[in-house]
């Protein structure tokens, strides 16, 4: 990947504490859209911290992926009020209509799909967010339309 | 909640935490902000960097000699993060475990140095009380619960949003008068207050005053000040199934009981939850046998758990079984689900006079359970349906029906 994105990274955390790790991690994903391997052995050769005590702390934590997201990356809100809102059959048609299940990315490279809990809408539950771009009271009629949009989108780059 | 304050008026918690750091000579405060929140990071920061210019914050505040630092920590998403000595450990870069008490965190918190934590509702009350007085935040609410609370409305109600209340208003006004009631026509079952870690309210209890002391007597909390609002179309059971899994994967692993047992509470409510098909009477048995278990694994949780978060896991089942036991019941005797949420113990039919034979459900139907022929009315093979529901959302002539 883009080795010199992540060794400007490093450079902004030129005193190498522990305590760095974390926000280090954060601004990787946010250039590369997700931790890379070759990302973890930079900043473990940085920190001085071995690559599986940095998977350690990665992996604890929701916020981290390891998988390259697809184009559209779309995350869809678990919390507590979209759930009585029903965004489980919302999940359910998404997974069916895209193939793929939570955490993977579609075979197209166009799709990724991954749970958040709660996305701070609750008002305007049930919530999906593609590309950090919010969607407000999502029902099957409207995320269809949604997805027919994005493939078309996607198509035409 | 919090979130509000700080897009809304960073300044208050910025003075606030000053005001908290010069009390205790604290010369470093962090604010611990989920990483989901972009817009408060960003307005925190440059509240931050105005507040500097003017020398509210930083060196020699004020020329009074005394120095404060703000940094802002992005949370990586973490439930179990919201509990203080996970939180500590998460800024210092490593996996957000809980660890046991004492060394307390005023003796020995962040770095090992000593450490105040409070939440941000609190520290951005601190400047309107030190300017008007004690007296006048006092001259709102109830004898033990004093101010005001603001609840995020959410759920099944006509008025989403934030609200701001005295304590000691009663649930009924914030559901019926300032939420505008339930839409729909549909009737209020409960609602969910304080988070994954609280518990519900029925309707027969709708009256309660909301502070601190009334909450626990019906089995709730505060928490978060989260108000989730459920109708008749919600399952209890299903809720609990739903909070149970979401505290199962949140739970750090450290004590095995919060570990191991949520897992065990979860299966239990899937097991309540699933299908009837083709269960075998060993199944059922078991079935049967692990409702019998589940208040004592309720019990055992809360009492081995080292955190906040394992103590109040079993919240939502021991609060739904004591409101809603007749829902479980129906569901473990009657296998019936009377909000219609829990799928597989639903039976779905065509109604033939209404059914146009357009055959889109039969296209649809992942499991091809649906048989007839064009312009015919179809009918579904129940041994082949596995409940997805899918019929009843494509058809367009309402010809399901679900019982
Ligand atoms: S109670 Fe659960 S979340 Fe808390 S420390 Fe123990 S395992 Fe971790
Ligand atoms: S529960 Fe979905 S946005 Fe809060």
């Amino acid at each position: 990947m883009n080795n010199n994105a992540i060794n400007e990274v490093i450079e902004k955390y030129p005193s190498a504490k522990r305590e760095y790790l974390i926000p280090m991690l954060q601004d990787v994903q946010e250039i590369q859209g997700f931790v890379s391997k070759d990302s973890v052995v930079m900043i473990g050769d940085h920190l001085k911290l071995p690559g599986a005590k940095i998977y350690g702390v990665a992996t604890f934590y929701n916020q981290f992926r390891f998988n390259k997201p697809g184009q559209f990356h779309i995350q869809i809100c678990r919390g507590t009020a979209c759930h009585v809102k029903g965004s489980v059959n919302v999940l359910e048609s998404i997974e069916r209509a895209l193939n793929i299940k939570v955490g993977q990315t579609s075979r197209d490279g166009l799709f990724s799909l991954e749970v958040v809990a709660c996305l701070g809408a609750c008002g305007l539950a049930p919530v999906i967010s593609v590309n950090g771009e919010f969607y407000a009271n999502v029902d099957n009629k409207k995320l269809f339309k949604i997805l027919k949009n994005l493939r078309k989108e996607g198509g035409t780059k | 909640m919090d979130r509000a304050v700080i897009e809304g008026d960073p300044y208050r918690l910025i003075e606030g935490m000053a005001i908290a750091a010069y009390g205790i000579g604290a010369s470093k405060a962090y604010v611990y902000l989920r990483a989901e929140y972009p817009l408060a990071i960003q307005r925190l920061k440059d509240a931050i960097e105005v507040a500097k210019t003017y020398g509210f914050v930083g060196n020699n505040i004020l020329d009074s000699g005394f120095n404060l630092e703000i940094v802002i920590k992005k949370g990586a998403v973490a439930f179990v993060c919201g509990e203080e000595t996970a939180l500590i450990k998460s800024i210092e870069g490593k996996r957000g475990m809980p660890k046991p008490r004492p060394p307390y965190p005023a003796v020995s918190g962040l770095f090992d140095k000593p450490t105040i934590i409070n939440n941000v509702e609190s520290l951005a009350n601190i400047p309107n009380i030190i300017r008007e007085g004690a007296g006048w935040f006092n001259g709102v609410g109830t004898e033990n619960s004093k101010g005001t609370k603001v609840f995020a409305l959410s759920g099944n109600i006509a008025n989403t949003g934030l609200v701001e209340v005295a304590m000691g208003t009663t649930l009924k006004e914030i559901i019926f008068e300032i939420g505008g009631g339930i839409p729909d026509g549909y009737k209020y079952k409960a609602v969910q207050i304080g988070g994954p870690s609280g518990g519900c309210i029925p309707e027969s209890e709708i009256d309660i005053q909301i502070d601190y002391e009334s909450l626990i007597t019906v089995g709730a909390m505060m928490g978060s000040g989260g108000l989730v609002v459920m109708d008749e179309n919600t399952c209890m059971v299903d809720v609990a199934k739903y909070f149970m899994g979401f505290i199962q994967s949140e739970s750090c692993g450290k004590c095995i009981p919060c570990r191991e047992g949520t897992r065990r509470m979860l299966e239990i409510l899937e097991r309540i939850a699933s299908g009837k098909s083709n269960e075998t009477e060993l199944e059922t048995l078991e079935r049967f046998q692990s409702v019998l278990h589940m208040t004592d694994l309720a019990t055992i949780i809360q009492d081995a758990s080292l955190c906040g978060l394992g103590k109040s896991a079993p919240n939502p089942v021991l609060s739904t079984l004591r409101w809603f036991r007749h829902e479980y019941e129906e569901h473990i005797y009657e296998r019936k689900c009377r909000a219609k949420v829990c799928k597989e113990l639903l039976t779905f039919t065509i109604i033939e006079d209404k059914c146009t034979g357009c055959t889109l459900c039969a296209i649809q139907c992942p499991t091809d359970a649906i048989l007839g022929s064009k312009k015919h009315p179809h009918y579904i093979n129940f041994e082949k349906c596995i409940g997805c529901g899918t019929c009843l959302e494509v058809c367009n002539f309402d010809s399901i029906n679900v019982e």
